[in-house]
């Protein structure tokens, strides 16, 4: 009652309260995508397998950086030859050359557009994929082109419906391949759908794509413990193949996924942190509505004066209110966040977007901490009032 | 009961200074009624504010109920006001937000006291005061008499000491005028002490004591003989309790 007595204002009230709302759901939404993503990439990268090291053309700039997508020039080619040698580290287990393009792939009267896959046999154990049928491509020499190719699911499916597909053949270009296996992996991988690869030997890729370069090799340790020594190795054996020069840029995976890590944390915090600017700007508000019940209300605070009221009382009355607004702001806030959030896992359900709890606390902390920092002078000037000017302004 | 020595009240404008009261001494024993008239800016409501602790003097000593009241911290002062002390003002000051009821609860919320008691009370003061039909209005479905009697009764709530009413008619016609005196005056016969500042003559006549204010210095102060009858058990020629 003397709250009500000092205060009221439901419209702008309402609108404070949806303003502090809007901001805290906002961070919420925003810092749990984030971290979704985050979450994401990290269990992607995971999925690749523990103890990959990656050889990529170029050299990166920055270290820890992600090559070619970064310099000018275009870098030296890695060659087949190139990924032979690696296999002569003990540090190195498998050697994967990866090739990629697009083709039209043809059997019996059909067609599709693909994702050519030029690799070798150790890109299966280095990827844990899984096969539905026959078996991976054979593994030998890298030089040889041979023709026999592995199919997603859904190039399968469309090409040869009912058919049988091992042992058919498909036509890309001019080159006619055997099928002699069948993945059952779905997902992605480099960004392409696993479903829709052809996968073939690296030196038929090459020939096929037309490409001087791989597009990068996939080197797998035995160990953790040996990853370090792999990637030493690694460099070692293509400087000295390049004539001494370093224009290779070797990185593991975890130096990838931390960099990805990094990135991803900061736009998170990045966009908490727009979210957070909706909440200055309810701090504003706060300010700008308390102000306004000060002014207003100046008679009816010199009569809660001439009736008895401490200055502490008319502070508390008016700091209360603003916390309380923030408050109820918040709180309406978290609960639209939430919501959001289990809206936007039903749409993209490969994310996880549970909030992290950081955010569930420091959300409306900021907001109950704006609220009591933007209601303070305010709240001072009120109590501050003199009560006999007060009552005669009206 | 109060006791005014010296008495100042300096306001700054601009750079002169306005001399509000100065040197203003005045004793008022329990249970009197006084009128204070004078001409307007000679500090009559300046000197209600002090008595009120609404205002701290300049200069001079104020004792209320044997309690020198400049050295009471602001906490002191607030309950002294809560407890011992009720306005009623020209502009009656009636929250539009709340019942007539809800407005006589006011000061009894702002003392913490207890719900049950509270309505008790306040069922008492609009009875007192013939609001009990009026106790759900708001201040705007009310005219100006019942509207000063609405602000008499939460003046009145907390049982104060002392009621001081400045210009409590100035806004109300005859009949209303009429009616609310005559309400302040049962109360004074109950045993309030009741100041009044006017500048209607036939209101301050009606006092047993009347001030009369002149640039901020009491010009003269004499009973009225001619006064109703005081509170029983109250001798108006009785010296002021110590
Ligand atoms: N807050 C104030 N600031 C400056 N001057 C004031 C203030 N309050 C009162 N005064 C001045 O003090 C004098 C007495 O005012 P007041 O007590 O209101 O007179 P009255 O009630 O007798 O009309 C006037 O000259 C008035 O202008
Ligand atoms: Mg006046």
């Amino acid at each position: 009652m003397v709250r009500r007595a000092a205060l009221r204002h439901p419209a702008r009230s309402g609108l404070l309260v949806l303003s502090v709302a809007v901001g805290v759901a906002a961070v919420i939404v925003l810092a749990s995508l984030g971290e979704g993503a985050r979450r994401y990439i990290g269990d992607e990268f995971a999925s690749l397998g523990t103890h990959l090291v990656l050889v990529l053309p170029g050299r990166a700039e920055t270290a820890g950086g992600i090559p070619g997508m970064i310099g000018g020039q275009t870098p030296r080619d890695l060659t087949i030859a190139d990924a032979t040698a690696l296999r002569r580290s003990s540090a190195v287990r498998e050697v994967a050359p990866v090739a990629v393009g697009e083709a039209l792939v043809l059997h019996g009267g059909r067609s599709r557009q693909s994702a050519i896959f030029g690799t070798s046999a150790d890109l299966l154990p280095l990827r844990h994929w899984k096969m539905a049928q026959g078996r991976f491509l054979a593994p030998g020499d890298l030089e040889r082109a041979a023709a026999e190719c592995v199919i997603g699911a859904r190039v399968q499916r469309e090409l040869f419906g009912s058919e049988p597909a091992l042992g058919g053949w498909l036509r890309v270009g001019d080159r006619r391949f055997r099928v002699v296996g069948v993945l059952a992996t779905e997902g992605r991988s480099i960004g392409i759908d696993v479903q829709d690869l052809v996968i073939v030997p690296v030196a038929a890729a090459m020939q096929l794509l037309n490409s001087s370069s791989l597009f990068r090799i996939m080197v797998g340790a035995p160990s953790r413990e040996s990853m370090e020594r792999a990637k030493r190795d690694v460099e070692a054996i293509l400087v000295a193949r390049h004539q001494g020069e370093r224009d290779v840029t070797v990185i593991t995976q975890d130096a990838v996924l931390k960099t990805f890590d990094r990135i991803l944390r900061a736009v998170t915090l990045a966009i908490a942190g727009i979210g957070g600017v909706s909440l200055v700007v309810a701090g504003v508000l706060i300010t700008n509505v308390m102000l306004v019940a000060v002014s207003q209300r100046t008679a009816e605070i010199g009569l809660l004066v001439a009736l008895g009221a401490t200055r502490g009382r008319i502070l508390g009355l008016f700091l209360g209110e603003a916390g309380a607004l923030a408050l109820v702001g918040a709180l309406a806030g978290l609960a639209v966040g939430i919501a959001s959030n289990l809206g936007l896992e039903q749409a993209l359900p490969q994310l996880d977007l549970t909030p992290p709890l950081w955010v569930l606390a420091a959300g409306p902390a900021v907001a109950l901490g704006t609220g009591l920092l933007a209601g303070a002078a305010p709240a001072r000037r009120a109590a501050a009032l003199d009560p006999v000017v007060a009552l005669r302004g009206s | 009961m109060i006791e005014l020595r010296g008495i100042e009240r300096h306001f700054h404008v601009g750079d002169q200074e306005v001399h509000a009261l100065d040197g203003v001494d005045l004793a008022i024993g329990a249970g009197d009624y006084v009128s204070v008239m004078g001409p307007s800016g000679s500090g009559k409501s300046t000197l209600l504010n002090v008595l009120g602790l609404l205002d701290r003097p300049t200069g001079g000593r104020y004792r209320l109920e044997g309690r020198d009241i400049t050295t009471l911290d602001e906490q002191d002062q607030a309950r002294t006001r809560r407890e011992r002390i009720g306005f009623v003002f020209q502009a009656f000051h009636l929250v539009q937000y709340l019942t007539a009821a809800e407005n006589v609860e006011l000061p009894l919320v702002l003392g913490g006291m207890a719900v049950v008691e509270r309505r008790a009370r306040v069922t008492a003061a609009l009875e007192e005061l013939g609001l009990t039909a009026r106790a759900a209005h708001r201040p705007e479905e009310l005219s100006g008499g019942p509207r000063q009697r609405v602000a008499i009764a939460r003046a009145t709530v907390t049982h104060p000491a002392i009621l001081l009413a400045d210009e409590p008619t100035g806004n109300l016609d005859r009949r209303s005028t009429a009616d609310v005196m005559g309400r302040l005056e049962r109360l004074w016969r109950a045993g309030l002490t009741l100041i009044v500042v006017t500048h209607d003559p036939e209101i301050g006549d009606r006092a047993r004591r009347r001030v009369r204010m002149v640039d901020g210095r009491v010009a003269s102060d004499e009973s009225n003989p001619a006064a109703g009858d005081p509170s029983p058990g109250i001798d108006p020629a009785a010296p002021f309790p110590a």
